[in-house]
């Protein structure tokens, strides 16, 4: 079972978090910063899996995550889960954020998700479902995910027209948004990947 | 309205959408929190808008904002609203947020159930997708048994999006509801061979989590997963079932020996790393639990272990900890070959990554050896002197108390050393585990009896640097320690060198600052160092010591009779005023040390830590009965006049009331609880001294001197743990110079008489002695203490509830569902009948029961698939015993028997209790026995045996029983000539079992006449030999092309029904097809054939036989008297198909209904059984059986096993059995055993059903 799947920035800050145990929300803070504390001073060629922590409450879970650019992302899992396997998922879990959230903008970054988290809350519902992994075909996820999309939009018509120019409009300065903050656009396209097999 | 809907979202135009209130948080990075509430209070106005798009938007936000960690529970019911939006984009907006921050406690949680319901059958579906994923997130119990028949409709969705995700999420309903998992365990099946890959893998899944906590009730799965382990090509699915059969293969050891192969193969081919790992992982389980049978797999796990050395040395950090980790699994049953490796778990523990120095400390739990121990505890100390970071400090720390302590300190030589290095851990700073190491030097010093006068001159030397310790507030945990200090110094005070200074130490104003509870500790033991003072001045004539001690205490223990703590402030000044007492004897000269003393004399001795729980409970002494009358349950209960009731009367109302006694019971004894708690004078018990260390509040608070401390922290005097592996060197090798020496002497003494003997060679484990005579005390047990060693499961775990048995759900008659059981199906209520005034809800409800029938046909139509498969996997299990039966006759030629495969067999065959052998378990048997199975070995031999020396006349002389030869014989050729002929197996084995029991007379003959010696041995080992493999399965009919064969089983549902289960066996090269069964009914019993057929219609078989093949189809029969047997005449037609011709054929049989297959396998408990026999409504009846030659289990055994039976109570040679009639008929059986003669004496409800059952058991037994 999966007990957590955390993505947060080099500097902790939360971009996604997904619990599929209830904690209350101070709780689920605590655990990531706990959780960052834990990733953030360790080097970048030791082992993905690490113990302790607050979260993994007993010896039976492990928190396994990778870190593509300025983004963590973290499984905590317990023991039925293979290793390797969760590694293998991240990296279909991160190639599937890219590929779709690529449709909609040229390059992915870290930007992206911070806008979209609704947006990855769907792509990863179609991939972890209530702490089990449901699919990890990438294309039937894609599939999937489109279907949806494309339902939405249906859905939306004409009275969702107006909305979308605006926030076309609002997109628009979207570009200048790193500038302000010191992160940069640093792709994490999946070429860029150490690749795992 | 368009209009309106278009002005409502211009002027959500304006309102902040999730982008919007992003990038505002981004640009108010100096006032997030006001800006953010001021976001929220938009939201709120937007939440109390009519328009739901308005809405969504605002949950959206929330959904976002409770991710930074605001409380958005407030929210909850827009929440819902949203959810029940008609259109996907907001319903999809509202069950995110839903599963974000709902949960069981949700109050609103209960009005979504039926907006969730209708979701769930909607035609779109996404929104059914979206629904199922929310409620895998925020499921209750509530929603898992209201929703939980309409998620098993979804299993069988047309569409395998849907498939899945209701596969899934059936694993949250069982947690949360676990009656479901019966009724839906069938389909769960099924769905393991769904043709979509995702649905499979989503049912893998969830059976493998359900496994992984009760393996044993899935191992009739094995098979099922064999097969998929072998079709699938999805790495995902794999892995998962692997890691199941690692879970399963303790259970199972045959189930290792058929996994190797594939096992292996999927290693050489697969490119995916983490499969591979899988894969080794799950050999080295198959092989842990192989090797536990025999030794010789140790090559195999050596090889493991080198493997696993190369992963460890790899260069990629992560396959270096998996290394490490599935070492650590060979580590529990094989550390002999893990030990060969310390020097690569060193050198990890040298490594930059924390992870693996974990992993690798692990390890050295089992590499230590006596020999080894010191020099890896020093490395480790090095390790803790060098480590950053305190939980790995910490970790280190416990780790080294671990390997020292483990398995009551078998691994310490010498305990000075172990005092020392404890001393040096408490140097440790910032440590929590204060109370760990003080612990241990409490055991140490308490069951080392020899260690004392060493432990407490270190004791004294801690106490008296003290400061040392508790000098800086950060290590408080460490001051722990002196708690066991003092107590030592206390308890064994009489072996301290000068007791007066560590009084002195133990008197320091300082130690005021220390917490209550060691300052307690330090003033019960002050007076008990002062006991020993006075007893040490005793006789002295110059009484100053004596009187400078009482002096001192009076000085110092008023400081603590003004402690703000209870425990100090009490015993301070009790104490305080003793010795003011004792001051006053002194100065009149009056010895008093004696009386003194006797206030602590007395052994302490340790007490293990169960020995409470072990007390047994004396003879006749019930906790749970009332010791008073029970107070009445309610007045009018006194007002009733005692007399009318006769004697029967309390009987039957004692158990009811100490039923609903036990819940008030408890209520009261919980009430108490809080009253005491409440209760300031009353003295809780602390369940152990640790808890109490860490309950301790205000540790913190206690204001402690700061000391600066530049000096280093080597306290003179205080031993260093490095000078004892020296000595120890030293002293070993000296040991070793003087054994070599005794070694020449004896040696010279032996030369005169034989050779000498081989070389002592390397120093073993044995022999080293350790340094002080050791004699740890055991720790004190109540005596009879009970064996039994329950470490129950935490009864907090929900998957308790999930162990269920599941292999006899689908067996007919075994305990098939029953109507408590089925799923919560809705259906219209009461009130409804009054046609509801709520046209809609109606409208609904006939929506929702629609899908219900269509699903109830279904699932018919299911059951008829599952016969199929189950069928077909029947085939499969026979071809495969077909290739045995060929590997079988290789053996006979040789004339070799299997004999480790025989053993392994056997053990096995005597685990399973003959009670519950059931189809199922029979079935994986089979598939399981790769190897010939035990009675084909000892067929092979008779055979072998009989065509040496043939002794016909032994063999009727001994046997007397009705079976002629020629059928043997028969079966003899058939199973030799008839290479490529398919047999029916079950069949066969029972013929095999006859002649096991055939040779079993031979056999004894033989040795009769030879002498009596072996005869008496084969009396003797009866209870080791394996129970021979029965089956029910008799012949039916057979002809040249056909066989035939039956068995019959009861319906429980139905008092009315038996079903026969019909076994068609191709024998020949032809193709038979259109068979059909036909039985002539009769007015008792009736085949049940379907609706609009005629009374004298045959059925069609659903299946036809290719050449070789055997199926099963079942016939249901109606009987209306069971207590007869009865024979009903039929016939078999069908075509015989091959190139050139094809022709019908007949043949007839005779079913035969014996009263044994009314009977259903009950179980009963004694009491039960004993009411029963005293009811009185029982008749009687007994028959005997004489020569009757089989050890009594297997007696017991048959006739469970042929009669449904089940073994109430054993005892000796006697024993109770009682079985049930699909009618309700009770049926008892006491069944005794001497010399030969088995006497059965039974009791029934029905005289006449009973005398045929033993009718029946005598035939069985006059067979064999």
């Amino acid at each position: 079972m999966i007990k957590a799947i955390l993505i947060f920035n080099n500097h902790g800050k939360p971009r996604l978090s997904k619990f599929y145990e209830h904690f209350n929300e101070d709780i689920e803070q605590q655990i990531i910063r706990e959780t960052f504390h834990l990733v953030s001073k360790r080097d970048e060629n030791v082992c993905n899996f690490l113990e302790g922590g607050m979260l993994i409450g007993g010896s039976d879970y492990k928190l396994i995550y990778r870190h593509y650019a300025t983004l963590y992302f973290v499984f905590c899992v317990d023991s039925s889960e293979s290793e390797l396997g969760i590694l293998d998922l991240i990296q279909v879990n991160s190639q599937v954020f890219v590929e779709t959230l690529d449709k909609c903008f040229e390059n992915v970054c870290e930007l992206d998700l911070i806008f979209h988290v609704d947006k990855v809350h769907h792509i990863l519902a179609e991939m972890v479902m209530g702490g089990m992994v449901l699919e990890t075909n990438m294309n039937e996820i894609i599939t999937q995910v489109d279907l949806q999309n494309k339902m939405e939009k249906s859905e939306a018509g004409i009275a969702g027209a107006p909305a979308r120019a605006v926030s076309a409009v609002k997109n628009m300065n979207l570009p200048e948004m790193p500038r302000n903050i010191n992160i940069g656009d640093i792709s994490i396209k999946v070429p860029n990947l150490p690749s795992f097999k | 309205m368009a209009l309106k809907i278009v002005k409502g979202s211009i002027d959500r135009m304006f309102d902040k959408n999730l982008q919007d209130l992003v990038r505002g948080i981004r640009n108010h990075k100096e006032d997030e929190a006001k800006y953010i509430s001021t976001c929220i209070d938009e939201i709120k106005q937007e939440l109390k808008q009519d328009n739901i798009a308005v809405k969504a938007n605002a949950v959206c936000k929330l959904t976002y904002l409770q991710m930074l960690g605001y409380d958005v529970s407030w929210a909850a019911f827009n929440i819902v609203e949203v959810m029940s939006s008609s259109k996907f984009t907001y319903k999809r907006i509202g069950y995110l947020a839903a599963s974000q921050c709902f949960h069981e406690s949700t109050d609103v949680i209960m009005l979504t159930t039926n907006q969730i319901r209708k979701d769930l059958s909607s035609p779109n579906q996404y929104d059914t997708g979206v629904a199922l994923t929310g409620l895998s997130c925020f499921v209750t119990p509530d929603l898992a048994r209201d929703l939980a028949n309409d998620i098993m409709t979804l299993m069988s969705h047309t569409k395998p999006y849907i498939r899945k995700k209701a596969v899934l999420i059936m694993y949250k309903v069982f947690l949360k509801y676990p009656e479901s998992l019966r009724p839906a365990f069938p389909r769960l099946k099924e769905k393991l061979e769904d043709p979509d890959p995702g649905v499979q893998s989503a049912a893998v899944n969830v059976i493998c989590e359900l496994a992984r906590r009760n393996p044993k009730n899935y191992l009739s799965l094995a098979p099922l997963f064999f097969k998929l382990m072998t079709s699938s090509t999805n790495n995902w699915v794999l892995i998962k079932i692997i890691k199941l059969f690692g879970a399963l293969t303790p259970l199972e050891p045959r189930l290792g020996k058929k996994l190797i192969e594939p096992l292996t193969n999927l290693i050489h081919s697969t490119s995916a790393m983490s499969l591979l790992y899988e894969c080794v992982n799950t050999v080295i389980a198959v092989l842990i639990s192989l090797s536990s049978g025999m030794p010789n797999h140790s090559a195999s796990i050596q090889l493991c272990v080198q493997k696993l050395r190369i992963l460890i040395e790899d260069s990629d950090q992560n396959l270096k900890y998996l290394g490490l980790l599935a070492m650590s699994k060979i580590l529990k049953t094989h550390p002999k070959s893990v030990q060969s490796h310390k020097d690569l778990i060193l050198q990890c523990l040298d490594d930059k990554d924390e992870s693996i120095r974990l992993r690798a400390l692990d390890l050295l739990y089992g590499m230590v050896s006596k020999k080894n121990l010191m020099e890896i505890v020093k490395k480790l100390m090095l390790h803790v002197d060098k480590a950053e970071g305190t939980t790995y400090r910490d970790e280190l720390l416990t780790k080294i108390i671990d390997i020292c302590s483990q398995s009551n300190y078998q691994y310490i030589t010498n305990f000075e050393w172990y005092i020392s290095i404890l001393v040096e851990l408490t140097r440790l700073e910032g440590t929590r585990h204060g109370h760990l190491i003080a612990s241990q030097m409490l055991d140490v010093a308490i069951r080392v009896k020899a260690i004392r006068v060493f432990a407490v001159a270190q004791m004294a030397t801690l106490l008296d640097n003290a400061h040392m310790l508790t000098g800086n507030t950060q290590r408080n945990g460490i001051c722990e320690v002196l708690y066991a200090a003092a107590w030592i110094c206390g308890e064994f005070s009489e072996h301290l060198e000068n007791p007066m200074e560590t009084l002195e130490a133990m008197l320091r104003p300082k130690v005021a600052t220390l917490p209550g509870h060691i300052q307690a500790v330090y003033v019960q033991n002050a007076a008990k160092l002062f006991a020993t003072v006075l007893k040490s001045q005793e006789g002295n004539t110059d009484s100053t010591t004596a009187q400078e001690a009482s002096q001192l205490m009076i000085d110092r223990l008023p400081l603590f009779v003004q402690s703000a703590n209870l425990e100090v402030q009490e015993r301070a000044s009790c104490i305080l005023q003793l010795v003011k007492y004792i001051q006053k004897l002194q100065q009149k000269d009056v010895e008093v040390s004696e009386e003194v003393c006797a206030l602590f004399a007395g052994e302490l001795n340790p007490v293990a830590p169960k020995a409470q729980k072990k007390v047994p409970i004396p003879d006749g002494l019930d906790l749970d009965a009332w010791i008073n009358e029970p107070p009445s349950e309610s007045e009018s209960e006194d007002e009733q006049p005692k007399a009318i009731f006769s004697k029967e009367e309390p009987k039957h109302s004692r158990p009811r009331h100490t039923e609903v006694d036990e819940k008030e019971l408890a209520r009261r004894r919980e009430a108490r609880k809080q009253e005491q708690a409440n209760n300031p004078f009353y003295i809780k018990a602390s369940p152990s001294s640790q808890k109490v260390y860490q309950e301790t509040p205000g540790v913190e608070h206690i204001p402690v001197v700061q000391i600066d401390l530049s000096v280093p922290l080597k306290v003179p005097g205080l031993p260093m743990s490095d000078q004892y592996v020296k000595l120890e060197e030293e002293r070993r090798q000296k040991e070793r110079a003087e054994k070599k020496k005794k070694d020449k002497k004896k040696r010279k003494e032996k030369r005169s008489g034989r050779g000498k003997k081989h070389d002592s060679g390397p120093e073993s484990e044995e022999d080293i002695t350790p340094a002080h005579m050791v004699d740890i005390v055991t720790e004190e047990m109540p005596e009879n203490a009970l064996p039994s060693d329950d470490d129950e499961r935490d009864p907090a775990d929900p998957h308790k509830a999930l162990d269920i048995d599941l292999d006899n759900l689908e067996s007919a008659g075994k305990r098939p569902l029953a109507d408590s059981e089925k799923l919560p199906v809705r259906s219209h209520r009461a009130a409804e009948v009054l046609k509801s005034p709520a046209e809609d809800e109606e409208g609904e409800n006939v929506s929702s029961l629609e899908p219900k029938k269509k699903s109830s046909k279904e699932k018919r139509e299911k059951k008829k698939d599952k016969d199929k498969d189950r069928k077909k996997s029947k085939e499969e299990k026979k071809k495969k015993k077909h290739k045995h039966e060929e590997k079988e006759e290789a053996d006979l030629l040789c004339g070799q028997a299997d004999e480790p495969a025989f053993q392994s067999e056997e053990t096995n065959e005597v685990v399973t209790p003959p009670t519950s052998t059931s189809a199922d378990v029979s079935d994986l048997d089979f598939w399981l026995s790769n190897a010939p199975v035990p009675s084909n070995t000892q067929e092979a031999a008779t055979v072998a045996a009989a065509e040496a020396a043939p002794a016909p006349g032994a063999i009727s002389v001994t046997t007397p029983d009705s079976e002629p030869e020629e059928p043997k014989d028969t079966e003899m050729e058939e199973t030799k000539s008839s290479k490529h002929k398919k047999k029916k197996q079950k069949r066969e084995k029972e013929d095999k079992e006859k002649k096991k029991k055939k040779k079993h007379h031979h056999h004894h003959h033989h040795h009769g006449d030879k002498g009596g010696e072996e005869s008496v041995q084969n009396g003797t080992v009866e209870e080791e030999e394996p129970l021979p493999p029965m089956s029910n399965y008799c012949l039916l009919a057979e002809n040249s092309y056909i066989k035939v064969a039956y068995d019959i089983q009861g319906n429980l549902q139905d008092g009315s029904q038996v079903v026969v289960s019909v076994i068609f066996e191709n024998k020949c090269d032809s193709f038979l097809k259109s068979m059909e069964f036909n039985v002539l009914d009769s007015l008792n019993s009736k085949l049940q054939r379907p609706e609009g057929s005629g009374p004298h219609d045959s059925l069609t078989i659903p299946f036809q036989l290719p050449p070789g093949v055997s199926n099963e189809a079942r016939f249901v029969f109606t009987v209306q008297s069971i207590i007869m047997p009865q024979k009903l005449k039929g016939t078999l037609t069908f075509i015989v198909k091959n190139e050139e011709s094809s022709t019908h054929e007949k043949l007839d049989f005779k079913l035969h209904f014996t009263c044994t297959s009314y009977l259903i396998t009950t179980p009963c408990y004694s009491d039960a059984f004993a009411k029963l026999l005293e009811s009185g409504d029982l008749k009687s009846s007994s028959i005997r059986l004489e020569g009757v030659n089989m050890p009594f289990h297997h007696l017991l055994a048959r006739i469970c096993f042929h009669h449904h039976f089940s073994v109430v109570e054993r005892i000796d040679s006697c024993a109770s059995m009682y079985s049930r009639s699909i009618q309700g008929h009770h049926v008892c059986l006491l069944v005794k055993i001497s010399s030969q003669t088995v006497s059965v004496d039974a009791k029934c409800d029905e005289p006449t059903l009973l005398g045929n059952v033993l009718d029946e058991i005598k035939q069985t037994f006059s067979q064999c």
